[in-house]
């Protein structure tokens, strides 16, 4: 018998029951929910049903959060906050709410509280619980009538998705970090390259990230199409989740070590798919077009439609219309009004630390929001004196939040305006009607604050640790 | 939600790459409570300019299109977030079935919660669709089929996903059926990884 696969044995450890048409019956060990999920509470409120594990629920207020100021900015947004904090106390689940010290993103949220653990299986009804791989946990978004049934009955129907591997091998040079080795992969296979899929992250490039940078890596994984995407537990991982407030402790801690141990991938499992990457040749990305397959090396050259056809060709020169941007030109020296970090992806501690590295000394040529994932990474990046770095450059220190990068309250991109955004999301509009998106980390995001400009941020970090 | 077998409309094509959920309904429509009727957001930064006012050019608003309930597209289509409201978008805007090479997977699922059909068709299949457009199409989920535009095109879909359609079935009723068997999972898994239960803290 071949052996298992990381994703094979937490499926295997959640599997209630088989149907003869393929689907299967999952066990959810975490739901987390945000105001998004009204919907969801709709359907479950208009059958009368109760919610069947209140212990197992996590609200988390963050898509329709203020950041700046305690007022929302409309009365429609103060409701889908109050309607969630209603269906929090009937329901009798916890929620990490507007006054809570530990509010947050939920994919920043979850993880930090020791709520995402190894070999769970969580759902949330948000595209980007991916994330929540990092820590190998099979993570994965679900819609509103999905959201009901998990509310309803704490399990879900799904269909075995095909096991992918990516391996990134090798090192990474200075200033590249786990979002350019993701928007790597998705420029190289596409935005639906993965999907039906679910990803294994491995190789050296993988082990030496950090959890947070696991987690940006996690994060994206829904921007290459795959269902989710997944990191084997190592030390790594034990070390970041010990102590945290809702990890099992005491014998607990070492029946779960040793058993998240057990769920490494097996040296003789097999996968459907297997990519390898070499970290040494991916450099700091940018995307340029409207999806985030649209990226390049900030060296690069923004592409020409009359080298690619059909619709293909169609696409690029749509994708540059829309983002104002001429063919052939180089990236590197393209002007930025303003820019983000903030997001799911990139707004953790370490993503603060690496923006600063670059921002200490120096001022920003445009104005910029800087939002922290969560309430305790601002009180820690603030501990750290990184706020006044950022402020000291001239950008905006905001509270925690969706923010920008859902366009929410105000935080938004005006139309026409170019925005350098740690988000994951380049769609048309997506910040704002009319915005244009250039996805990069928070480093290359701090680079094009300090010249107003796409930049290439290494030559901006010799001397400095980064 | 009803099932259904056979679908008979008017088709329109949208000939784009992409078009992701966020340009189905963009996230500031999506506080409005369902019963008011998703329709008028559908892809509405693309139907109206900036100004408010729809977009003459934009295929959705053109005269032919109009009662059109097949929507034709290029790959990738409703990718991106997993809000289900695009789907209640282009449901109550009219729409049974999308035909398109890929899908976002969990528009995907979304989809068929709500009746509506994603019909996966190869690159080739699609443009000679977007070329026929606006026309009436037959969809056919027995034999799993579009007809009306040439020889008959078969389209892929899972067959969880078709039984879903034509059954009309409705998850939670379902699962209502295995609360034996849910149960005495959840009391296994509590035994046996009693670490899975998230601590009691403050
Ligand atoms: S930060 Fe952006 S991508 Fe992440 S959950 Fe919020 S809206 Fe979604």
């Amino acid at each position: 018998m071949t052996g298992q696969a990381l994703f094979d044995k937490v499926w295997d450890a959640h599997r209630v029951l088989d149907r003869e048409d393929g689907a299967t019956l999952l066990w959810v060990d975490r739901h987390f929910v945000h105001e998004g999920s009204h919907h969801a509470f709709g359907k479950l409120d208009a059958r009368g049903l109760p919610l069947r594990h209140p212990e197992l629920t996590f609200g988390v207020a963050d898509h329709y959060v203020p950041t700046r100021g305690r007022e929302p900015a409309s009365e429609a947004i103060a409701r889908m906050v109050a309607t969630l904090e209603a269906n929090a106390a009937r329901h009798r689940f916890r929620l990490f709410g507007l006054d809570d010290p530990r509010q947050g993103i939920v994919h920043v949220t979850g993880p930090e509280q020791g709520l995402t653990l190894p070999g769970l299986l969580v759902v949330c009804g948000d595209s980007h619980t991916s994330t929540h791989g990092a820590l190998a946990a099979f993570a994965f978004g679900i819609g509103a009538t999905e959201v009901a049934h998990v509310l309803a009955t704490q399990t879900t129907w799904q269909k075995k998705p095909k096991r992918m591997r990516l391996r990134i091998e090798g090192a990474t040079g200075p200033g590249v970090g786990a979002k350019d080795i993701a928007l790597n992969w998705i420029a190289r296979l596409g935005a639906d390259g993965a999907r039906g899929h679910a990803i294994e992250y491995a190789g050296a490039a993988v082990r030496a990230l950090s959890v947070e940078g696991r987690l940006t890596l996690c994060n994206l994984s829904i921007e290459g199409g795959a269902r989710c995407g997944m990191v084997a537990p190592d030390a790594v991982t034990l070390d970041w989740l010990k102590g945290r407030p809702y990890a099992p402790d005491g014998a607990d801690w070492d029946s779960a070590a040793e058993a998240w141990t057990g769920l490494a991938t097996d040296a003789d499992a097999e996968f459907d798919r297997e990519e390898v990457l070499d970290a040494a040749e991916i450099a700091p990305i940018v995307t340029w077009g409207t999806s985030p397959e649209d990226a390049l090396p900030i060296t690069g050259t923004i592409p020409d439609p009359a080298r690619a056809d059909g619709a293909a060709a169609e696409r690029i020169r749509a994708a540059l219309d829309y983002m104002g941007l001429s063919a052939g030109r180089p990236l590197i020296g393209t002007p930025v009004d303003q820019v983000f970090i903030g997001s799911c992806t990139n707004a953790r501690i370490e993503d603060l630390r690496a923006a600063a590295a670059v921002l200490q000394g120096r001022q920003a040529k445009v104005p910029g929001l800087v939002s922290p994932g969560s309430r305790l990474v601002k009180l820690q990046a603030e501990a750290e004196g990184l706020d006044r770095i950022f402020t000291a450059a001239g950008l905006e220190w905001a509270g925690a939040g969706c923010s920008m990068c859902v366009g929410m309250n105000g935080d938004i991109v005006a139309p026409g305006k170019r925005c350098a955004s740690t988000t994951n999301r380049n769609f048309r509009g997506r910040q704002g009607p009319g915005a244009r998106t250039h996805l990069m980390s928070p480093a290359m995001v701090a680079a094009a604050a300090v010249t107003g400009t796409l930049t290439d941020v290494r030559p901006l970090l010799s001397g400095r640790a980064a | 939600m009803a099932g259904w077998t056979r679908h008979q409309g008017l088709a329109v094509g949208l000939p784009r790459e992409g078009i992701d959920t966020d340009q189905l309904i963009p996230a500031r429509f999506m506080s409005a409570p369902r019963s008011a009727g998703y329709g008028g957001f559908l892809l509405h930064d693309l139907r109206m300019d900036a100004a408010g006012r729809p977009d003459t050019d934009f295929p959705l608003n053109k005269p032919e299109a109009a009662g059109a309930s097949i929507l034709i597209a290029r790959r990738n289509f409703g990718g991106g977030s997993s809000r289900e409201a695009a789907v209640y978008a282009l449901a109550d805007a009219g729409f049974r079935v999308v035909a398109a090479p890929s899908f976002g997977d969990i528009f995907g699922a979304n989809c068929v919660g709500n009746g509506l059909l994603p019909a996966r068709v190869t690159e080739a299949e699609a443009e000679r669709l977007l070329a026929a457009a606006p026309c009436r199409l037959t969809v056919d989920l027995e034999t799993g089929t579009i007809a009306g535009c040439g020889d008959d095109i078969a389209f892929a879909l899972d067959p969880v996903w078709r039984l879903k359609l034509i059954n009309g079935w409705d998850d939670i009723d379902l699962t209502a059926a295995h609360a034996e068997a849910i149960d005495a999972f959840a009391a296994a898994r509590r035994r046996d990884a009693p670490w899975a239960w998230p601590r009691a803290a403050g």
